[in-house]
């Protein structure tokens, strides 16, 4: 097979996966419980798609490839193809896309096994996988955008998968909301775009993008960015995130962690030749970034939802991330997109084993006839899982290890690298950079002081369930722990495509060679001094920073919450005071919004809108209409019913038209 | 004429009209057939088989060049293809509602289907003539049938009535037809649609231009344009529903194609364009309002029938290749509305009360109970009102977007006015479709409900209009065939 044919392949599978497993479900009742069909078919139509994205990644000869399927609209210029866009930064993403993707539709069988709703979930995974491959693989604005819209609407269908419960439905409505406000920028800086280089091909806007005015650049690049902060969970719109928690972990593991928050980083590496023209927007950005991480990580210190906890985790790297894009190492994003897919994946996968076995606790406790509420995702009532979920426990570690920067694993490579580019910029006299090295190390420390809190008020100490004496959880089947111990291979190996620039001079560096411009590849990187050769000292001595400051926090995390337990919160509490009740509410942006937003819109609905809708604009239609019906019965009477009258009719029909044809 | 010849053209005449002779030898045969074997469940089979033959013929005569056979008296190739098709689908749709519908009523009547395919042998022959006489003879054939169909519930007053005044006013108007065909020959000396336009481009007299206006009096009769249509409310009302959809599509279409050949042949000015225009103007106010205003959905359909002539006329008004193959192209989709439509309502006579009484509030809660049909109405109904991306909008564009290129924008300006009240009846039907509850005991009382199948055939029928209403609706091949149709070359065929 050809290219061409491979990459539609790719992409048609997991479309034909959901809507078969989709239509077939929804007409015929029966087949809902084949569950081991469902998921087999649902897992092999993104196996399959990776196994091509793996074929096309050994095929691959360093030229893009261009395969357009067909032309899906013209109107006069304008023309958009279903194109799809083979090169390094793509492949890499459908790799990561596929790949994470198959492990969680694998673990999803064995998670979902019980949930009514089994095939329907497959069926929406699928279209998910669908949409973020038009997203990674379009080759122009408006399919990556048909992408960015199907991934939100699937992050929807999916947040409110459990939708009998108002409160998912809230959260999956807020979610598609906020989301809405980033895609009305992402369309208007599509606009400007066309109008100014009548095409959203990248090709077309990339060598183009040079020259149009900088205030257009401008303008394009800060609002792709409003964007990519809804998408991609940034101050002001990140708000969605954790409240997306309420949807199946799996979904949580693949959407809110992985793939479709990870889309803003690479809608801006897709366009950083662009957005290197932008600096002044560049600076917006990382420190827009810096800010989120360190917000995300200190709200993060307080949380007691275990799935809350990874959540502001996640907002908080996709910080990181930001912060590496707003110093011009869009690579170092990417970089960190894919080994934060392997630890945030497989923590997420590894609070869902949690969560399963919890469950397993509170309908025991229902069994016995004890009036309890466990809510199974509070760490407050779990503790001591090591003894009973081994495998868990130590993927868990390995993740939270690697997420922390512990040396060698991949996290601290990659995170490294980030913080490295940022003092590297700050060094090449562009001051903000030094504000966000700062703010990373500070986030860096406290990112594994609260990821080994997690781990320890989980799997360590005393059960603080009741009954615990009797009543214990179980390993989840193979089916989970599979695809946890994958996942933390690549979490502890995957740091090694990016050495950094201490090891031969960079040039280990595989990911830097694979996607940056230098090398022929399509992410375009900051220009930067060149360093005399003393620097790699610094370059040393920041290297080994990184990973004591990850020491310092996971020991420092160890310590103290192996030995107080759940009380050391307490004494944060009240050591912080004023700053901790900062953390736990959440800096009071949701109630923000509310005062500032919700309420002030919702009141002029109520109170100028809705009158003017009822009186003044019905009033007006309702008019018409009864007028137009007044002349409708009028003119009803002249049909009587005899024949007689109906040839009067006619006649005058006669002298009508043949006074017209005549005289007229 | 010489006659010479005769015996030599005639095979070549009768493969060009090879579906014509089909059809009325299908007719005889099923008329012969009947009378030895009443009410043999083969008949219709036999005349859907027949008709299905005619299609496959006309399909390849599609691309055919325009040409005439048996010395000019009918025209043949693309645009006889095409009126042909039309007629043919519209036929062959009918006869598969027809057989669990008239079965159900207790008219299954095997003669039924004999006068179908008679009455599409006259359509066929009015749709393609070339010559007044052929005008005339199908006119008439066509004329008779659906006379004899619209009475056929004999048992029902409304329905005997209706069917008498049908033809008395028809013969009326007849008399007006034959009038105008008389003084078209007596001013210009032929009976040949093009030598009468040849003979006209060199002077007219007040002769002619009354000939043009009585020829088009017949006509406005048969496709119910106002003050014209008085009898089509009470016709369609009283007629059995599947025929009524047959008699609505049709019809109309041979009479609107027969319309456009003489004019586009016959008439080579642009004088009568101002009486059309006006006329269309009435048709298309008086149709629609007073189709806001019906209770019964069969009379309201027959106004909206009424309106849908007027948006034709549009097209033909412009007078322009591109309106002649507008006003086809609009028919062809207003055929597939129409025959769907009352193809749902035949099935929807659940309350034991004939289509002639049953009110809109029957429907109640229809889409739920029915979720294929009530979709499949919803399709016609917006079809109908126009709206993207069924058929019915391409076709309205295509008759409105000409009109405004020749000038008649105040003309369109109506139409689109009178198409947004439209939307009103068409979207109440969907309203009570969907959104009244069938329990409601306004609506209708619970002991007159009868369980009522929906056949296989008649649930493919409706699929297959819905689905080709689609279709139409975004893939505009045949619109461009048929302005093929009206290229100059088309124009230098001699008679």
């Amino acid at each position: 097979m050809n290219i061409d044919s491979l990459v539609l392949l790719a992409i048609a599978l997991p479309l034909m996966g959901a809507a078969f497993n989709g239509l077939v479900g929804l007409f015929a009742p029966g087949y809902r419980s084949n569950k081991t069909l469902i998921g087999t078919l649902g897992t092999l139509c993104v196996a399959i798609p990776f196994a091509i994205g793996v074929l096309l990644f050994i095929q691959f000869d360093h030229d893009a490839h261009i395969t357009r399927a067909f032309t899906w609209m013209s109107a006069g210029d304008f023309t958009a193809d279903f194109g799809y866009r083979v090169d390094q930064l793509s492949l890499l993403m459908m790799l990561i896309v596929t790949g994470v993707g198959a492990l969680i539709h694998i673990y999803s069988i064995g998670y979902m096994r019980d949930d009514p709703g089994f095939w329907k979930f497959f069926a929406y995974l699928n279209l998910f996988i669908f949409a973020m491959l038009n997203l990674v693989l379009g080759d122009n604005l408006l399919v990556l955008f048909l992408g960015w819209e199907g991934v939100g609407l699937c992050s929807y269908l999916l947040i409110g998968f459990w939708f009998t419960d108002l409160k998912n439905s809230e959260a999956a409505n807020k979610a598609f909301i906020v989301n809405r406000i980033g895609d009305f920028a992402f369309l208007l800086a599509m606009f400007i775009l066309f109008k100014d280089l009548g095409s959203l091909d990248f090709d077309v806007i990339l060598a183009g993008g040079a020259s149009l005015a900088p205030a257009t650049i401008n303008w394009v690049v800060f609002l792709l960015f409003i964007g990519a902060t809804g998408k991609s969970a940034q101050i002001p719109l990140f708000v969605w995130l954790p409240d997306a928690m309420a949807g199946p972990t799996p979904v949580s593991a693949l959407i809110h962690a992985a793939t479709m928050v990870t889309s803003g980083l690479y809608l801006l590496a897709r366009m950083s030749s662009l957005v290197l023209l932008a600096p002044g927007v560049m600076t917006f950005i990382a420190i827009i970034g810096a800010l989120t991480a360190i917000m995300a990580a200190t709200i993060a210190i307080t949380q007691n939802d275990i799935k809350r906890v990874l959540a502001y985790s996640t907002v908080s790297q996709l910080g990181f991330m930001f912060m590496a894009a707003g110093v011009g190492a869009f690579f170092v994003a990417i970089f960190h997109v894919m080994t934060h897919a392997f630890f945030k994946g497989c923590l997420f996968l590894g609070s869902g084993s949690v969560i399963h076995g919890m469950h397993e606790v509170e309908h025991q406790l229902e069994e016995e006839g004890h009036e309890v509420h466990l809510d199974p995702q509070d760490m407050r009532t779990m503790g001591g899982l090591r003894k009973y979920m081994p495998a868990t426990s130590i993927t868990y570690l390995i993740s939270t290890l690697a997420i922390a920067g512990f040396p060698l694993m991949s996290g601290f490579f990659s995170k490294d690298e980030i913080l490295f580019k940022a003092f590297e910029y700050g060094y090449s006299g562009n001051g903000y950079a030094w504000f966000v090295w700062v703010v990373g190390i500070i986030t860096a420390l406290l990112t594994a002081f609260y990821m080994m809190r997690s781990y320890v008020l989980t799997f360590r100490g005393k059960e603080r369930w009741p009954n615990a004496d009797r009543i214990h959880p179980h390993e989840s089947p193979a089916s989970m722990t599979g695809p946890l111990w994958a996942l933390a291979v690549l979490a502890i190996v995957g740091g090694f495509l990016g050495l950094p620039g201490v090891i031969a001079h960079g040039d280990l560096n595989w990911i830097h060679h694979w996607l940056g411009a230098p090398y022929g590849g399509p992410v375009a990187e900051a220009v930067v001094a060149e360093h005399e050769a003393s620097f790699i000292v610094v370059e040393w001595i920041l290297l080994i920073l990184g990973g004591v400051i990850a020491l310092v926090g996971l020991g420092y995390a160890w310590r103290v919450y192996n030995r107080d337990g759940i009380e050391f919160d307490q004494k944060l509490a009240i050591d912080f005071r004023g700053l901790y009740t900062t953390w736990a509410n959440k800096y009071y942006w949701d109630e923000g919004y509310d005062k500032a937003v919700v309420k002030p819109v919702l009141g002029l609905a109520r109170r100028v809108m809705d009158p003017f809708d009822r009186y003044i604009v019905d009033g007006l239609v309702n008019g018409l209409g009864s007028m137009v019906r007044a002349f409708s019965s009028l003119f009803k009477y002249l049909q009587t019913g005899v024949v007689q009258n109906y040839a009067v009719a006619i006649l005058f029909g006669v002298v009508l038209l043949l006074g017209l044809i005549i005289f007229g | 004429m010489d006659l010479s010849t005769a015996y030599d053209a005639l095979g070549a005449d009768l493969q060009a009209t090879l579906s014509l002779w089909l059809i009325v030898l299908g007719g005889l045969i099923v008329i012969v057939w009947d009378a030895f074997r009443e009410r043999d469940a083969l008949i219709p089979v036999f005349a859907g088989l027949i008709l299905v033959g005619a299609i496959v013929w006309d399909l390849f005569q599609l691309t055919a060049e325009p040409a005439t056979a048996f010395y000019g008296l009918i025209r043949t190739g693309g645009f006889a293809a095409f009126v042909n098709l039309l007629l043919e689908v519209s036929a062959l749709c009918t006869i598969v509602l027809s057989v669990p519908y008239l079965k159900r009523i207790g008219k299954d009547y095997a003669e039924v289907y004999g006068l179908v395919l008679f009455a599409v042998s006259g359509m066929m022959l009015l749709g393609a003539a070339n010559n007044l006489v052929t005008i005339f003879v199908g006119l008439e054939t066509m004329s008779i049938c659906l006379y004899i169909m619209a009475g056929l519930v004999r048992e029902d007053e409304g329905g005997i009535e209706s069917a008498l005044k049908y033809f008395l006013l028809g013969a009326f108007s007849t008399g007006f037809f034959l009038y105008g065909i008389a003084l078209l020959f007596g001013s210009t000396g032929s009976m040949y649609l093009a030598e009468i336009g040849h003979a006209a481009s060199t002077s007219t007299s007040a002769m002619y231009w009354s000939g043009v206006g009585l020829l088009l009096v017949g006509f406005l009769f048969k496709v119910s344009a106002v003050p014209f249509h008085m009898w089509t409310p009470d016709v369609y009302q009283g007629a059995p529903t599947t025929l009524t959809g047959f008699m609505s599509t049709a019809s109309k279409a041979a009479a609107f194609a027969s319309l456009i050949l003489v004019l586009f042949y016959a008439v080579p000015y642009e004088k009568w364009t101002l009486a059309v225009a006006v006329i269309a103007t009435i048709t298309m106010v008086l149709g629609n309002l007073v189709a806001l205003s019906q209770r019964n959905v069969k009379r309201m359909l027959a106004y909206s029938s009424i309106a849908h002539a007027g948006y034709v006329l549009v097209g033909i008004v412009a007078g322009s290749a591109e309106g002649y193959a507008g006003a086809l192209y609009y028919l062809l989709v207003y055929t597939l509305m129409n025959i769907g439509a009352f193809g749902v309502l035949a099935l929807m006579e659940w309350d034991n009360e004939s289509g002639r009484t049953q009110s809109l509030d029957s429907l109640a809660g229809m889409g739920y109970t029915r979720p294929f049909i009530g979709v499949a109405m919803g399709v016609f109904m917006f079809s109908l009102s126009g709206f993207p991306p069924f058929g019915g909008f391409l076709g309205k564009y295509a008759v409105f977007a000409p009109a405004i290129k020749a000038g008649y924008t105040w003309l369109v300006v109506v139409g689109v006015i009178a198409s947004m009240v439209s939307a009103y009846y068409y979207l109440r039907v969907l309203y009570v479709l969907w959104m009244k509850d069938s329990t409601d005991p306004a609506a209708m009382s619970n002991d007159k409900r009868v369980a009522l199948t929906v056949p296989a055939s008649s649930t493919a029928v409706i699929g297959f209009c819905a689905v080709l209403l689609l279709v139409f609706g975004v893939y505009p091949e045949f619109l461009q065939m048929a302005v093929d149709f009206f290229s100059p070359s088309a124009v230098s065929i001699a008679p």
